[in-house]
């Protein structure tokens, strides 16, 4: 499965995804920058990406945890998520996300 | 500032779990350490992101928290006597004569070492700044990221904006003493405490304080002096609030800060090291925890205990040229428990 990854310039990237694997784990795996400085444990918002609008049904709700930790965010959207919360499946094949500048400043 | 000079073996930058583990282990060699460390307490990232999340891979303990494993690094590392500057961020580093170094901290401390061990983590946290344009001109002047002195606040108009504690607990505090206090959060849903959150909502229905469901947009100013808060809101569009004064509170992010400057070979940020020594490209500055690369590293807090007992062999050497060193246990040397206080 492959998710679409657009970076700060506006470049996207096609990155291979793994059934199981957090959207945070496999940008990281990519070799995109994300700070992710907790490392996954929704303690920070460093992993912030923004959802395409097209994809907003696919990933779901944000869990009560992480919208408090998105309280902590800049620029928050409507498609604003941690990407450690979103846990791969085949229903994201596909996926477009676009980083968020908290998340690589 | 002060400008006190502290001497001692080793200067530790960063009091995170590897900081404190070194503590011990050259604490076991009759090393005295000093450590630097911008946050107000021991535990580093432990204490500052996940005190009450569970960590299960610290070997022989099956589970703690964040805040746990701390707690019990201080307890282990307190027969050594460890010296702490809190607050106090790393900022100079210089070579003296006799070949010791002098470590500078951003609040005027001097402290003179032999070695120096960066356990310095991800980098300092620092407040994570908002991205918007010409902020940065107005920082200490209009713009704060904490609150030093109330009283600076009195008679003006605030603008206080996020939704943790920080944001609500000064947003309570300085309502007091400003003319006016607007908060600004993206929704009406908070992660500080309800009885703040609750304190908050009373004063806006008594007409003290404004609370606008919306997010930064941008500065206005002449350059020198703030005038007014761009705020903009799903609903309402944007618009300015005037204000003598912006508290962005959304926590804190990492940066590696003046470590950079210290002459280091770095590679993305971190810093190589040799899996011997875990010395840097510098002799006598060693590197552990998740600060340092080499290859095979992982960034767990096992690995960087590890390194921190072989890092205190090599610093023993530095400190003490001309000694032997002498390897012993804890369960059976009489000399080390001593150093322990437990004999």
């Amino acid at each position: 499965m492959k998710v679409h990854i657009t970076d700060l310039d506006g470049n996207t990237k096609e990155v291979e995804g793994t059934i199981g694997w957090t959207l945070m784990e496999v940008i990281r795996d990519g070799g995109m920058p994300i700070k992710a400085e907790c490392g996954g444990a929704c303690a920070c918002a460093t992993c912030h990406v923004y959802v395409d609008e097209e994809w907003l049904d696919q990933t779901g709700e944000r869990t009560e945890e992480e919208e408090d930790m998105i309280d902590l965010a800049l620029d928050v959207q409507d498609g604003s998520r941690l990407a450690c919360q979103i846990e791969l499946s085949e229903a994201h094949d596909g996926l477009k996300v676009t980083l968020a500048r908290d998340a690589v400043l | 500032m002060t400008t006190e000079t502290h001497e001692t073996d080793v200067i530790i930058i960063g009091a995170g779990p590897c900081g404190l583990f070194a503590v011990f282990e050259l604490g076991l060699l009759g090393l005295k350490t000093h450590l630097v460390d911008i946050l107000d307490r021991a535990g580093g990232q432990c204490a500052e992101l996940y005190p009450e999340k569970p960590i299960y891979d610290i070997p022989a303990i099956p589970m703690c928290t964040g805040q746990e494993l701390t707690d019990r690094l201080m307890e282990q590392t307190k027969a050594f006597d460890p010296v702490f500057h809190f607050q106090e961020m790393a900022e100079g580093l210089r070579k003296l004569d006799d070949d010791r170094w002098e470590l500078t901290t951003d609040q005027g401390t001097k402290i003179v070492a032999h070695v120096i061990v960066i356990a310095a983590g991800g980098g300092s946290f620092v407040p994570k700044k908002p991205h918007l344009e010409g902020l940065a001109e107005y920082e200490d002047t209009s713009v704060f990221y904490a609150v030093r002195k109330i009283d600076a606040f009195a008679g003006k108009r605030i603008v206080i904006a996020g939704g943790g504690d920080s944001a609500l607990d000064w947003a309570l505090n300085l309502q007091p003493v400003a003319e006016k206090v607007t908060l600004v959060h993206h929704r009406d849903g908070f992660r500080a405490a309800p009885a703040s959150v609750d304190a908050m909502h009373a004063l806006v229905d008594a007409g003290k304080m404004e609370f606008k469901i919306a997010q930064l947009a941008g500065v206005n100013g002449d350059g020198a002096k703030m005038t007014s808060v761009r705020v903009k809101s799903k609903t309402d569009g944007e618009s300015d609030v005037p204000a003598d004064a912006l508290l962005p509170f959304f926590g804190l992010t990492m940066k590696l800060g003046p470590i950079a400057d210290f002459g280091l070979n770095l590679n993305e940020n971190l810093i190589p090291v040799d899996t011997e020594k875990f010395e840097t490209s510098i002799p006598s500055i060693f590197a552990i925890g998740d600060i340092n690369t080499y290859p095979g590293k992982l960034k767990l807090i096992l690995s960087g205990f590890h390194e921190a007992a072989l890092m205190s062999q090599a610093a023993f050497l530095v400190c003490r040229p001309g000694e032997r060193l002498r390897f012993q246990y804890t369960t059976s040397s009489s000399d080390l428990q001593k150093k322990l206080g437990v004999r």
